[in-house]
């Protein structure tokens, strides 16, 4: 079965390997992509768009239509990581810890829910006392990688980046967060409806934005149907800040939302 | 100088990609995918693709990464084969 599947591999490898010889060189300038394609967009984009960043005005403006499914795509990654992943049955052991004391309760299987005071502590089963200069060294960290990911969805079109690098990296703020204290501080923050409804209204804004171009009475995600509204100035680089945004907020949502389904089983309790 | 970087980063993608499959401890081979990631990351810099350079540190070096450990952290850490 190992020699078999050696054989396949090394066949697969040497076909693609062999289907390289016909790819156009890097940078080749005689390409059909760098003959009428990239040269429209080179030339054109700026005085089109006023947009620097020439990969965002592709990404955002010109073939907007292509990255609102992808953000369509990204809510469907975390729509299926939830519903292949979450488990709903309660949890039968709970352990309680006296915060003052350190003397731990093990309560099994209770027949009504528990509210613990402000002296206990809902702890998991293998627990660690945190440790104190993770904590504290993730503590001041984590506003300044969030403050950098807030700056990345905001200058997408001024430099690289945009809503999907930023929403990447502001999702693993929050993954940090958990990591570096535990899952259930950040589900006391960010609540499970919460991450739901933020990754589907990322998508929505996306879509709003196309709509109501339509409704002022242009092409779906013609931004520049806005300008009676928002003025001249920059009218379309306002639309792909508006659309980033809502990539920025499914992408966010969409990774803790993975984190959290695999790290804990589905049970969203306990987890590193 | 562009091209001797570019051997160096090279190989060392290629060591990584062939440790990640060899190796029998999967914490390690999730950890040597997130070098794989970085390696290909500084590639595309290279080539001036920093827009894909950007994506690829933060989705495949940073948070895939993450996922793969939390994978690795629920399931078992050994491979059968």
């Amino acid at each position: 079965m190992k020699l078999l599947s050696l054989i396949v591999v090394c066949l697969t490898g040497g076909l693609l390997l062999y289907g390289t010889a016909d790819l156009p060189d890097w940078g080749d300038p005689n390409t059909p992509a760098s003959l009428h394609l990239s040269k429209y967009y080179i030339e054109n984009a700026i005085r089109d768009t006023e947009v620097p960043n020439l990969v965002t005005a592709v990404l955002a403006d010109y073939r907007s239509i292509d990255t609102m499914l992808e953000t369509a795509v990204v809510f469907c990654a975390g729509l299926a990581c939830f519903m292949l992943l979450r488990d709903f049955t309660p949890k039968k052991d709970h352990y309680y810890r006296h915060v003052p004391s350190g003397v731990i309760l093990h309560v099994k299987n209770p027949d009504r829910q528990i509210i613990a005071g402000n002296e206990f502590e809902d702890m998991d089963k293998e627990w660690l006392p945190p440790d104190t200069i993770i904590k504290t060294v993730c503590r001041m960290l984590i506003p300044f990688i969030q403050i950098y990911a807030l700056y990345v969805v905001a200058h997408g079109d001024f430099s690289p980046g945009g809503g999907f690098q930023g929403g990447v990296i502001l999702g693993s703020s929050f993954i940090l967060l958990a990591i570096s204290y535990n899952l259930k501080y950040l589900l006391k923050r960010v609540s499970e409806k919460f991450l739901g409804i933020l990754s589907a209204a990322g998508v929505l804004v996306y879509m709003g934005i196309g709509l109501a171009a339509m409704v002022l009475g242009g092409n779906f995600l013609d931004y520049e149907k806005y300008a009676p509204i928002f003025g001249e100035h920059h009218i379309r680089a306002l639309g792909m800040l508006g659309v980033e945004i809502g990539v920025g907020m499914s992408v966010t949502a969409v990774m803790v939302i993975i984190y959290i389904n695999i790290v804990s089983e589905g049970k969203h309790d306990e987890g590193l | 100088m562009y091209w001797s970087i570019n051997l160096v980063i090279l190989v060392f993608v290629i060591v990584c990609a062939l440790a990640a499959i060899y190796v029998k401890d999967l914490l390690a081979t999730a950890v040597l995918f997130g070098a794989y990631s970085f390696m290909m990351c500084l590639l595309w810099a290279i080539m001036g693709a920093v827009d894909v350079a950007f994506t690829e540190a933060s989705v495949g070096a940073g948070v895939s990464t993450v996922f793969f450990v939390a994978a690795v952290f629920r399931t078992s850490r050994r491979t059968k084969d």
